[in-house]
């Protein structure tokens, strides 16, 4: 028996606490709907029709209590032998002669055989008054289940002494402290066939279990609990190899904790739409999309990523099988089978129309319980929709989403929209309740039909608001930039090819032209460059001629010097007028 | 005729009073909670029954199931008094004072069902 200790139970009390005491039952919830178990020493009222669940439940609360309270338990059984008993619980997992051997639990079988009795005179039940009061002294009893007194009904016929005796019998329960189950079959009119509710007056549970469109749901509600609060609405519960699960509803309320942390959604392109970083974690994402948009797709990467991490994942799958999944996943490059064989990930698939709502809703939380997972994925939660109205797949779904935050679980729903319909408005409404929603969408062009991807919203982070192509590789799903044609249109697929053509060929065209004109200018410079060279060339040649015509002016000029003062010394002539003369050669100014 | 009051389960087990076997040899238990009035009416009244026609092969235990709870139990009786007729079979209980000795009869099989 796997099941959350009434620690854990008691942890987070959705009523506040109430100063009746009272007897933890240890039952999935129902100590969270009746804050915190049955009235301790008094007789509560188990009412329904038959095969609603009356005796598993009845019986669960004894052995939990003997079990996990150490409260031992007499059973008394009007209906089954306790050989029937043992034999019925066993399937349970409810080891019921083990407890009557260790002396936590005591079965006792009352036969009525009204074809064997007569009725002569007066008579009252202090027999079974003596019988119930030895069991109960014998081990010690806390306990006491009755199932279902009304057997006494059918076997004996004064029913005024049956009334009386009763009350007193209720009486004495109480004065004995022990906590009681008395189980009542449903009638007509009334809560129980014979009125039993007039006796019990401090807590009478009803459990009911309807049939809505083919669907069974089992449901329990507390009708009344004196001087306590206690959850007022149907709960559903669920019967399987664990006992008695009910949904408590209660604990679901707006006050889970935000965390901060991010996850990637495994698809490196979109994390960058959302700053880089991917989801937040405990966050609900809504990837909506016509048929064959991608969406398993998306999820599965966002899985595979979490698998990988090493985080458990839960997959609900509501459309296709297991193996089909991991076969058509493969096919986009997603191997999500090691994570399946070495449990990180598991698939629960199954067809929507197997049980109701609410069911659907209990077997979750059963699974998430069980798993713990950080991940979980369900696809698609359009196919509820056949389950219920629009109202009561909502409630499920607001129920179920409030639940994953509590748990800090990272929930991708997966929702199929109605290609005609109106992209943005969700089949089942539930987009408001989402934290991040992914709209896929087909796009056709031309003879095409291509995907592209929309970030609708993603609360609380900077996200894109670009449009993307969504392309499904062999690698996995991959983001492209999207070409808005001249009309304004998306451009997709090869239409986005044609025109990326398109302007790589403009491209090359301008970068022909600019080549050309750095070559002209090139060949220009060149141009100047030799025409400075020649111009160079010219002067060098006129300088030098010029240099040979000055040096033969001086040498000529100092000739004439040198004769004239040649002649001077000859002639005798005044030394300053020769000291005069300059003596500078005449090509050095240039 | 023989009347025991048992406070030994032991002592319940049937045990014939006459020494011939009599198929017509009736055992009877009759459990009473204490001494009430009304289970003296019971014993009072099964006896004079007992007396007026069965003189001689019947046996008749009293058991106080206050004193043998555990036989409440193990006899099923929920309804004080109860008259056990074990043997001849067709086991048969008759609840209540006894007071009605007509239907204490057709419970006896000492009369037929009307």
């Amino acid at each position: 028996m796997k099941r959350h200790d009434p620690k854990t139970l008691k942890r987070s009390p959705p009523t506040p606490v109430s100063s009746l005491p009272k007897a933890v039952t240890g039952i999935q919830g129902l100590d969270e709907i009746t804050g915190g178990g049955l009235p301790l020493g008094r007789p509560t009222l188990l009412c329904g029709s038959a095969g609603c669940g009356k005796t598993l439940l009845a019986m669960e609360f004894l052995v939990r209590g003997a079990v996990e309270s150490g409260e031992p338990g007499v059973f008394m059984a009007f209906e089954e032998s306790t050989g029937e008993l043992a034999a019925n619980f066993a399937s349970l997992g409810y080891d019921l002669e083990g407890l009557v051997a260790r002396k936590k639990l005591l079965l006792d079988h009352v036969t009525i055989d009204r074809g064997e009795i007569e009725e002569a005179g007066e008579y009252d039940l202090e027999g079974l008054f003596v019988r119930l009061g030895y069991a109960i002294d014998s081990i010690g009893a806390k306990r006491v289940v009755l199932d279902s007194i009304e057997a006494l009904f059918s076997g004996l016929s004064n029913t005024a002494v049956l009334r009386s005796e009763l009350r007193r019998l209720f009486g004495w329960l109480k004065e004995k402290g022990v906590t009681a189950i008395v189980t009542g079959e449903r009638g007509e009119h009334s809560l129980t066939r014979y009125g039993l509710e007039e006796y019990v007056a401090d807590c009478v549970i009803l459990l009911d279990h309807r049939v809505e469109g083919q669907m069974a749901t089992r449901r329990l509600r507390i009708v009344k609990y004196r001087g306590s609060n206690h959850g007022m609405s149907e709960y559903p519960f669920l019967i399987d190899e664990g006992g008695i699960s009910i949904l408590a509803n209660t604990s679901v309320r707006l006050k889970y904790e935000a965390c901060t942390e991010r996850v990637s959604s495994g698809v490196p392109d979109l994390d960058a739409m959302m700053g880089g970083k991917g989801y937040y974690r405990g966050s609900s994402v809504l990837v909506s999309g016509t048929a064959g948009s991608g969406k398993t797709t998306m999820v599965a990467h966002f899985a595979h990523a979490a698998a990988a991490r090493g985080e458990p994942c839960l997959w609900f799958a509501f459309e296709e099988s297991s193996s089909q999944i991991i076969r058509n996943m493969r096919s986009v490059g997603i191997d999500l089978e090691p994570a399946v064989r070495n449990g990180t990930l598991q698939l629960h698939a199954e067809r929507p129309s197997i049980c109701g709502l609410e069911m659907h809703l209990l077997t979750m939380h059963r699974l998430v319980n069980q798993f713990r997972p950080r991940v979980v994925v369900v696809d698609p939660v359009t196919n509820f929709s056949a389950l219920g109205s629009e109202a009561e797949v909502k409630a499920m779904l607001t129920r179920l989403i409030d639940f994953f935050k509590v748990q800090q679980v990272t929930a991708l729903f997966t929702e199929l929209t109605d290609g005609a319909a109106l992209a943005e408005a969700t089949e089942v409404g539930v987009s408001s309740l989402m934290d991040t929603w992914l709209l896929l969408r087909d796009v056709q062009n031309g003879a095409e039909r291509n995907r592209v991807l929309h970030l609708l919203k993603s609360r609380g982070m900077a996200h894109s608001n670009q449009v993307r192509e969504f392309l499904l590789t062999d690698h996995g799903a991959e983001l492209r930039e999207v070409y808005v044609g001249l009309s304004g249109d998306l451009l997709t697929g090869s239409a986005r090819n044609a025109l990326e053509e398109q302007e790589k060929a403009q491209a090359l065209v301008r970068y022909q032209e600019t080549a050309g004109k750095k070559r002209d200018l090139e060949r220009k410079r060149q141009a100047m460059e030799a025409q400075i060279a020649m111009l160079r060339a010219e002067f060098e040649v006129d300088q030098a001629e010029a240099a040979v015509i000055i040096d033969e002016a001086e040498a000529t000029a100092q000739v004439v010097a040198g004769d004239r003062n040649q002649m001077a010394r000859r002639r005798q002539a005044d030394p300053t007028v020769l000291e005069e003369t300059p003596r500078q050669p005449l090509g050095k100014s240039l | 005729m023989k009347t025991i009051v048992t406070t030994d389960a032991a002592n319940a087990t049937p045990t014939t009073s006459v020494d011939e076997p009599d198929p017509t040899n009736y055992v009877l238990r009759l459990y009473v909670a204490g001494t009430t009035q009304r289970s003296t009416r019971a014993i009072v009244n099964i006896k004079k029954i007992c007396e007026e026609h069965l003189q001689g092969h019947y046996d008749l235990q009293v058991i106080d199931i206050y004193q043998q709870p555990v036989l409440a139990g193990g006899e099923q009786i929920i309804a004080v008094p109860t008259l056990i007729k074990k043997l001849p079979p067709l086991l048969r209980r008759i609840i209540g004072d006894l007071s009605d000795h007509d239907r204490v009869l057709i419970g006896l099989d000492l009369k037929p069902t009307r």
